[in-house]
């Protein structure tokens, strides 16, 4: 029965291996996220921009606190990344009820880096406020971005994204009151990217320096010389699925083997159950290993 | 890819890095008329607010703050209102401010006479000059115009048109609704905001956030473009920020050059600087030189709002030709009142970009074929000789013991 001892320890070995392999890939993706102990590092942001191009860059978790008057149109931008599912919360300090006249209707609008509008999928996006509220609350959980998408989609991808901030309807009177926002995005990270394989060449981010008319167009740059010798394009990208498939093959092999070992001497296994803690004890001539 | 985003894909605010042609100038327009003299802000006269304010805001100004200051209706206290309707000063020349100086000067001031609200926003308008830079104007004022014409709002979307980049805040220090009436028409005539002043903490507190925007806006001017009516003599852009004129219900086309391989990316923003009836939409749309429709952006609202935008990306196919894509910018607003629907059109913002393309992926390989088959063969052998190889190794190691 020595055999079988290796082969129990063996078994034990592979499976422990197998236990350690499949729980790395959680545990690295675990790291790769930012630890949202970050947060307490950034300083606040007190300001806004009043159009897309001048919008505050604010980055996640970043705390947004400022002054303003009901009727601005307040704009941040934020980056982005594939993989990641932001989370907006706005409060509103709405002016002292008694200098108001009527309910108020607050919008958080967010718009991609060509400035699409894009979709919320949870939170409280047009809230209104009634007459008497101290404060409203908005919010929007964006779709998680993509890794690349067809150009005619919409579809959420990296790059900037500019949130705006506005009443959309209120009584004309109110126009003009002193208000208070706070304003924080919780970004979501994700290693499922999809998708798998996509890429964004260039993220959408548009240029913000002044333009310029041309006359012609532009001459074509010297085309790079395509073939230099050797080409590896045929070969796959090595993606995970290659490590996960090449570990799933082993260990489809190994507990083959183990199967088989467990069917190999019933009888004799039966006979001598604790066999493997006597090592010394017998000198069976019968198994393979063994002979001399 | 991270190291890409973390290149460009840096929000706007900080992405130009250009050493700026001028600074930024701002102007602040102080009403000094007889009304002034109300008490009515937690208590205090209205100019007595606004000199307490001004101290602690020129307190605040950063050094390189080219800031004027330009009154109006200060020194005439007479009745005649052709003499009382062109009282107005420049207090302190753009540039590099004197604090104590300018606090004097303004300490000095006393409530006196008409208030030429228009007149006054047409020269600070001279004060600031033209240039490449956005100039702010901060009006602070506490009554209606009462020198109309010109009106000014009329004045504000004059000078928005003439293409000097003139942004004007307003600060409203009484909650008169003619007087927010106007303040808001001529702030939302020019992108600019309206603030009705109840404390002095906020007049302060305003002020400085819109003189420290000021600083934050004036190097993201984009170049002026005039669109046209077809797409044959459209303006050739090159990628960058630019800004043109559309009018109601107008169509303009310009042209972009797109290489193969290479993608196209435009935005478009129309600001709604005027009332308009309740729906309206906007609608860019890319088109090849032979009239077919490549992809559309649009958006709609029925909302009080500032812009309407809208983008798109398109890429040709493989091996395409080098070719020159048309934008057309069309938009169905409509006006409740002829005169609001006539020139100038509506300030819109045009954004090109042109990347390279980002072609379709493979889809996820190894779920499926020979190569699957392949490796899992493989594995299965490659795991069955490690796994006999080490049995023998220990076995022949107990046996060596």
């Amino acid at each position: 029965m020595r055999t079988t001892s290796v082969r129990r320890c063996a078994g034990a070995l592979s499976a422990a291996a197998a236990a350690l392999l499949l729980s790395a890939g959680p545990a690295a993706a675990d790291t790769a996220s930012p630890s949202p102990s970050t947060s307490d590092s950034l300083a606040p942001a007190t300001t806004a921009g009043s159009s897309f191009l001048t919008a505050t860059a604010v980055q996640p978790e970043q705390p947004v606190q400022l002054a303003g008057s009901t009727g601005d149109y307040l704009y941040w931008s934020f980056t982005a990344e594939a993989g990641q599912t932001d989370k907006i919360a706005i409060t509103v300090t709405l002016p002292p009820a008694a200098s108001r006249h009527g309910a108020s209707n607050w919008a958080v609008d967010v718009f991609d880096g060509l400035r699409r509008r894009q979709a919320c999928t949870a939170g409280a996006q047009t809230p209104t406020a009634a007459a008497g509220a101290a404060s409203v609350t908005l919010g929007c959980t964006l779709r998680q971005v993509r890794a690349w998408a067809e150009p005619w989609s919409g579809d959420p991808l990296p790059g900037t994204y500019y949130i705006r901030l506005a009443v959309t309807g209120l009584p004309e009177q109110d126009l003009g009151l002193p208000m208070q926002v706070a304003m924080r995005i919780t970004a979501h990270d994700s290693d499922d990217i999809q998708p798998e394989g996509g890429e964004l060449k260039a993220p959408l981010t548009q240029p913000v320096s002044a333009g310029t008319v041309l006359t012609s167009a532009p001459p074509v740059a010297a085309e790079e010389e395509k073939d230099t010798g050797w080409n590896w394009d045929w070969l796959p990208d090595l993606s995970a699925r290659w490590a996960w498939t090449a570990i799933g093959g082993a260990i489809a092999a190994v507990t083959g083997v183990g199967g088989y070992s467990l069917t190999r001497h019933p009888r004799r296994r039966m006979s001598n159950p604790d066999g493997f803690n006597r090592p010394s004890s017998t000198t069976r001539q019968d198994h393979p290993v063994n002979i001399t | 890819m991270l190291a890409a985003l973390s290149l460009l894909g840096v929000p706007p605010a900080h992405a130009d890095e250009t050493t700026p042609k001028e600074p930024p100038k701002v102007e602040l327009v102080l009403d000094i008329s007889g009304s002034m003299r109300a008490r009515d802000i937690e208590g205090h006269s209205r100019i007595s607010v606004l000199q307490q304010s001004f101290n602690d805001v020129l307190d605040a100004l950063p050094s390189e703050a080219q800031v004027g200051i330009r009154v109006l209706g200060a020194t005439y206290p007479g009745n005649s209102k052709a003499v009382g309707c062109k009282d107005t000063q420049q207090l302190v020349p753009i540039g590099p401010i004197d604090k104590l100086e300018a606090k004097t000067a303004v300490a000095t001031l006393r409530p006196t006479g008409f208030t030429p609200v228009g007149l006054a926003l047409r020269a600070a308008a001279r004060d600031l000059g033209t240039g490449e830079t956005t100039r702010r104007i901060v009006l602070i004022t506490d009554g209606e115009d009462t020198c109309a014409p010109p009106d000014p709002c009329e004045v504000a979307r004059e000078l928005a048109a003439q293409g000097t980049h003139l942004v004007v805040d307003t600060l409203g220090l009484t909650l008169n609704d003619k007087v927010r009436r106007q303040l808001t028409c001529i702030a939302s005539a020019t992108g600019g905001t309206y603030t009705a002043v109840t404390s002095k903490t906020q007049l302060t507190n305003r002020i400085n956030q819109l003189v420290d925007r000021a600083a934050t806006t004036y190097t993201q001017t984009p170049a002026q473009v005039d669109g046209t009516d077809n797409c044959t003599g459209a303006p050739l852009l090159g990628p960058g920020a630019y800004t043109d004129r559309e009018q109601l219900q107008e169509h303009r086309w310009y042209r972009v050059p797109v290489r193969d391989g290479q993608e196209l990316r435009a935005s478009v923003s129309v600001s709604l600087d005027r009332a308009l009836n309740r729906d309206y939409g906007v609608l860019l749309r890319a088109v090849s030189q032979d009239g077919r429709e490549l992809v559309r952006g649009t958006d709609a609202g029925s909302d009080r709002t500032d812009v309407l935008s809208t983008g798109l990306r398109w890429s040709a196919e493989q091996d395409a030709p080098d070719q020159t894509v048309c934008l057309v910018v069309s938009n169905s607003f409509s006006s409740p009142t002829a005169t609001t629907a006539a020139t100038p059109g509506m300030p819109l913002e045009l954004i090109v970009g042109v990347v390279d393309s980002s072609p379709a992926p493979n889809g996820p390989d190894l779920g499926r074929g020979w190569g699957l088959l392949g490796l899992l063969a493989l594995a299965g052998l490659v795991g069955g000789l490690l796994f006999g190889w080490l049995a023998r190794w220990r076995v022949s190691i107990w046996r060596a013991n």
